[in-house]
């Protein structure tokens, strides 16, 4: 008998770690990545023979609070059908009793791998504005995403857009069971809160809650906001903040708060200071550095009050009109209008060459 | 304001401008008037077909081409007829129409209002 090699004995172990599906439709691939609640599996659905990426709690959970709160995920991105938003497919429970769901396996990359510093910028925000749009979207059904980061956003073969893993989200979002809580109900709570309703009450709306769990600050720190920091009430503004985040690393290939081994960086995440994108590259336009500081200031107040209106801003930027993040010199006026009508500028320029031009020929 | 009209007021004012030029030339001086008010009609009709094309076809490339034919046939037709003295302008009258032309053709396809499609 021969000895198994570490390779297969790793192998063996990964089997055994993989979650038992008998009685599902599915049969497990192989394992895609592992989040704070459960693991994520390249899965195969038999019964429509497709790929599938399937959820799955993994840490012990003998209160079947996080149970809840998988199921209640799974329950509200299921309702958030949009183009931009990962749609769930299945959910339920193993023989174990775990609890799983599946969602659209998006083959591609991250955000985070997708940029490259050669990557041209109007790209970039293309697809940025698209992510601000499901964002949106999402506010309108009221919830806030609440860990919006490059690594959260996928980018398809197809340049498709999907914002993923809304995990920390359902934490914000609905305090009862999903199933039995209907946009008014969750409307009147809101407002019984005096908070806004983004979307107005026929799209839904959401009830801000401290940002904690069991005393937990949920979140990705480089790219968190200071109120999620602090732990405070946050409400769909923090998910500004994070779309400012995640623009701040498209300009500058780098998270708002990167340096954690500073003793200082806690404290900077908490007063959200952040070094201007600039000072990382003098190439970044000014009129973007002004929106992105404008979408991560510390005070949500001084923030873009809706993802719409920073869509606005990138929409403008990106047809070359005014922003309202900015106010530019006479100067910049006239240079953003002779970069935005080059080619006509250049015609009467051609044209008034030619007349003088001809002047001087007759005149020989 | 629509293709076609934008063409047709872009195309009068730069037809007058471009007739206006005829100043430069002093011996043109007697038959000023004449010009400016031709120069003025070429470019009406020049934009107007200019801007049907643009209603017509979504495309820069298009619009260009166009603009440019457009503005060069006219400014033939116009150059073909000779002064008191029996002479042409050909390079003067041509080559100036076919960037009138050019930027009619150019504007038509940015600006303007598209009509509305009829939905189902």
């Amino acid at each position: 008998m021969s000895a198994l090699s570490d390779d297969h004995l790793g192998s063996l172990r990964g089997l055994l770690d993989y979650p038992d599906l008998t009685g599902t439709r599915y049969e497990i691939r192989r394992k895609l990545a592992v989040g704070g609640m459960g693991s994520v599996y390249l899965a195969h659905d038999r019964a429509l023979d497709r790929n599938v990426a399937l959820k799955v709690l993994t840490i012990p959970d003998l209160s079947g609070e996080r149970a809840a709160r998988m199921m209640r995920e799974a329950h509200v991105v299921a309702r958030l059908e949009h183009p931009g938003i990962v749609p769930i497919h299945d959910v339920g429970r193993l023989s174990d009793g775990r609890v799983y769901y599946t969602m659209k396996y998006v083959e591609g990359a991250t955000l985070e791998q997708f940029r490259q510093p050669e990557t041209p910028l109007p790209d970039l925000l293309r697809l940025f504005q698209r992510v601000c749009e499901a964002v949106e979207f999402a506010h309108s059904r009221g919830v806030i995403h609440r860990d919006l980061k490059p690594a959260n956003i996928m980018v398809g073969p197809f340049g498709e857009v999907l914002v993923m893993d809304w995990g920390i989200a359902l934490a914000a979002t609905l305090t009862r069971d999903p199933a039995t809580t209907t946009p008014d109900s969750r409307s009147e709570r809101a407002s019984e809160a005096g908070h806004p309703v983004p979307g107005g009450e026929s799209a839904g709306s959401y009830v801000p809650t401290p940002n904690t769990a069991a005393g937990t600050i949920l979140g990705t720190p480089a790219y968190m906001s200071p109120e999620q920091a602090r732990g405070e009430t946050v409400d769909h503004r923090c998910d500004i903040h994070g779309l400012g985040a995640i623009l701040y690393f498209l300009l500058t290939g780098r998270a708002p708060f990167e340096v954690f081994d500073s003793p200082a960086s806690p404290d900077r995440i908490r007063k959200g200071e952040v070094t201007p994108p600039r000072t990382h590259d003098r190439r970044i336009p000014r009129r973007l550095e002004a929106i992105c500081l404008k979408a991560i200031a510390p005070s949500p107040d001084d923030r873009y009050q809706s993802a719409r209106h920073f869509t606005d801003d990138i929409v403008a930027y990106l047809d070359g009109l005014p922003v309202s993040a900015y106010r530019e010199t006479p100067w910049e006026v006239a240079l953003r209008w002779f970069s935005r009508n080059r080619f006509i500028v250049f015609i009467v320029v051609a044209y008034m060459v030619v007349r003088f031009l001809l002047l001087l020929w007759r005149g020989i | 304001m629509s293709k076609p009209v934008l063409g047709l007021i872009l195309g009068a004012v730069l037809g007058a401008l471009d007739g206006l030029t005829a100043l430069f030339y002093p011996e043109t001086a007697p038959q000023i008037v004449g010009i400016v008010i031709g120069s003025t009609v070429k470019g009406v009709i020049a934009g107007v077909i200019i801007g049907f094309v643009a209603r017509k076809y979504q495309s820069l490339p298009i619009g260009i081409a166009v603009g440019l034919a457009v503005g060069l046939i006219l400014a033939y037709l116009v150059a073909m007829m000779p002064d008191e003295q029996g002479n042409h302008y050909y390079v003067e009258i041509m080559i100036p129409g076919a960037l009138v032309g050019l930027i009619l053709g150019y504007v038509t396809q940015r600006y303007g209002r598209l009509p509305a499609r009829a939905g189902h």
